[in-house]
């Protein structure tokens, strides 16, 4: 193995740190070096190249193509002219916005609270709480919330003795705002896990400059607090859009597909309910979704670029 | 599934602002208010569907339904399923990702960069659409298997994988560790197996317990391509007794995190007692 040489300078090959090519003058050479480079590293592009570029290609391939196979764009024009599955577009980016920004705020409280508290205890069981909820998802909490909420469970039969049972004043767990509420649950723990390091970043010092120089907790969190923290929070808000966006176990076990947001729709056809002259309205939906998150993942990849020449 | 970037799962330190250092020590009511009210938001939904997994269907407490989980018919196969698959996609994501960040860290670290959009990917292309895609391009061989499921996890693994091991090695001295044993005469694999493998250890215990919390709580794919893991059994013996539902989903929840909870407090110890040796 040749040492590295840490004197390798910034115009070396993309690939090669320990590139001894200096000036250019093989480019042919450097070309083959470069590419011997790479080989232990094509594992890896193969494997996503096939688990996740084929199949996004060929479902944005067959988004523009009609049951024949010819080119079209009927099945985007059907999707944008109104009618269910625009409703569900529309459902899906309702849901995906009040379940990403709700959860971003109270997330980014709760992040500060558990980095702030004294009492190991509880900051140890919100923290592993966070870690499990927000990665193990779907079904089960879908199953607690029925336990917790449902129309006979036990806080609402709680509120009910109150005189406020939330089913008699408009709530209901199987209806887009219900799903929403459940949703929280796994939003909230999310945006703690996702923010916790960029609070990490927010140092004390600055805090004590601050206090140092006459300013009030309000000002400093005007002027310090928020400007450093704000591409974060609005960075992990949009991860949180994708995430809300995409769900689908937790709606599905919950409601059984009796929703129309974009995922339930792509889970229906997929089971095989499709109208006749719009086999490929699916593929459609699957691109819509894929646009919108690349959109929100742009947002993402932007602002905590932004954010981490802060909180390095 | 909410399953995105949280690296820091298991090495989930908590930031230790000293703030309480200056000359104030207030209490703080709404800190406390807020870890309080978002306790109760944690636990008495789990609470609730605890207490219902102990009823029977009048509505009496009764332990019947944990009693008669093993009896269900298809729990077991459908819970041996969600193992085998769990254990596949570990294998495969540790065996395909382990030795190309290890050569990553040390020869091609720009490649980094790209490494982190692409493994961003996962989450921009959700698995109710990368399924649909996946159903059409796979050959029918690999349709009529199970472990085509296997095969999309280890892409939806892959973020939590590259991240937790990519915190890891950026903690250590790869080169050096790397030529030392080299130069020692390790081939390497023994390198990789006998220097790095130990020392990257936490970040490969929670690249696993995030892989298997995935795979075993995976609904969307499974539920889809057809197969009955557990997450998807659970939802269709809803229909037959939602007691016993419960009483799995939340035994499958709870397990998943005692199991977090142990390995985290199984590696905090022993790097505890590690820096314990080397300060004394």
């Amino acid at each position: 193995m040749k040492i590295p040489s840490p004197l390798s300078d910034g115009t070396s090959t993309p690939s090669g740190v320990d590139d001894k090519d200096r000036g250019g003058r093989h480019i042919t050479g450097t070309l083959v070096r470069s590419l011997r480079t790479s080989v232990p590293v094509l594992p890896f592009l193969a494997y996503i190249t096939l688990g996740l570029l084929v199949p996004t290609l060929v479902i944005i391939n067959l988004a523009f193509r009609s049951d024949r196979g010819a080119l079209t764009l009927s099945n985007i024009s059907t999707i944008v002219h109104g009618g269910e599955y625009l409703t569900g577009f529309e459902n899906s980016i309702k849901l995906a916005l009040a379940t990403s920004i709700i959860p971003a705020v109270l997330g980014t409280m709760l992040a500060y609270a558990i980095a702030q508290s004294r009492f190991e205890f509880l900051k140890r069981l919100v923290a592993t709480a966070s870690g499990v909820l927000a990665n193990f998802g779907g079904v089960n909490l879908a199953f607690m919330f029925v336990a917790t909420f449902g129309a006979n469970a036990i806080v609402t039969s709680w509120l009910a003795r109150l005189g406020l049972n939330p089913w008699s004043h408009g709530f209901d767990l199987y209806k887009l705002w219900g799903v929403a509420f459940v949703y929280f649950y796994f939003q909230v723990p999310l945006m703690v896990l996702i923010i916790t390091p960029a609070l990490n970043g927010l140092r004390p010092a600055w805090r004590e400059a601050a206090e140092n120089l006459g300013a009030s907790r309000w000002r400093y969190w005007r002027h310090v607090g928020v400007p450093v923290l704000m591409p974060s929070v609005l960075g992990s808000t949009f991860l949180l859009f994708g995430s809300g966006l995409s769900a689908y176990a937790t709606t599905e076990a919950l409601t059984g597909g009796t929703i129309a947001i974009t995922p339930i729709q792509i889970g229906a056809y997929l089971q095989g309910n499709v109208i006749s002259g719009e086999e490929h309205i699916g593929y459609a939906l699957g691109f819509g979704m894929i646009v919108l998150l690349l959109i929100s993942i742009l947002g993402y990849v932007l602002l905590r670029a932004r954010s981490s020449k802060w909180l390095q | 599934m909410a399953s995105v970037v949280a690296d820091n799962i298991v090495d989930f330190e908590l930031p230790m602002v000293p703030l309480d250092l200056t000359k104030r020590r207030r209490i703080h009511w709404g800190r406390g208010l807020i870890l309080w009210l978002a306790a109760a938001y944690f636990i008495i939904p789990i609470y609730a569907a605890l207490k219902f997994s102990l009823q029977d269907i009048s509505g009496k407490f009764s332990l019947s339904p944990i009693t008669a989980i093993p009896s269900q018919p298809g729990l077991a196969a459908a819970f041996f399923l969600s193992m085998r698959l769990a254990f596949v996609t570990l294998a495969i994501v540790l065996f395909l990702m382990v030795p190309t960040m290890i050569y990553v860290h040390m020869k091609m670290p720009r490649f980094r960069r790209f490494m982190e959009v692409v493994t961003i990917l996962p989450i921009v292309i959700p698995p109710i659409v990368l399924i649909l895609g996946v159903l059409e391009a796979a050959p029918l061989w690999l349709k009529s298997s199970p472990y085509l499921l296997s095969l999309v996890y280890v892409v939806l693994a892959m973020p939590f994988v590259y991240r937790s091991l990519d915190s890891g090695l950026g903690a250590l001295d790869v080169k050096t560790l790397v030529e030392a044993a080299r130069s020692l005469g390790s081939g390497w694999i023994s390198t990789i197996w006998r220097v790095l493998v130990p020392n990257l250890r936490s970040a490969l215990l929670s690249a696993t317990v995030l892989t298997l919390a995935l795979v075993l709580g995976e609904f969307t794919m499974a539920s889809l391509d057809l197969w009955e893991t557990l997450p998807v059994w659970i939802v269709d013996f809803d229909q037959t007794n939602a007691h016993i539902s419960t009483a799995v989903a939340m035994l499958s929840l709870l397990g998943t995190w005692a199991l977090l909870t142990l390995i985290v407090s199984i590696d905090r110890s022993n790097s505890r007692r590690r820096r314990r040796n080397r300060a004394s």
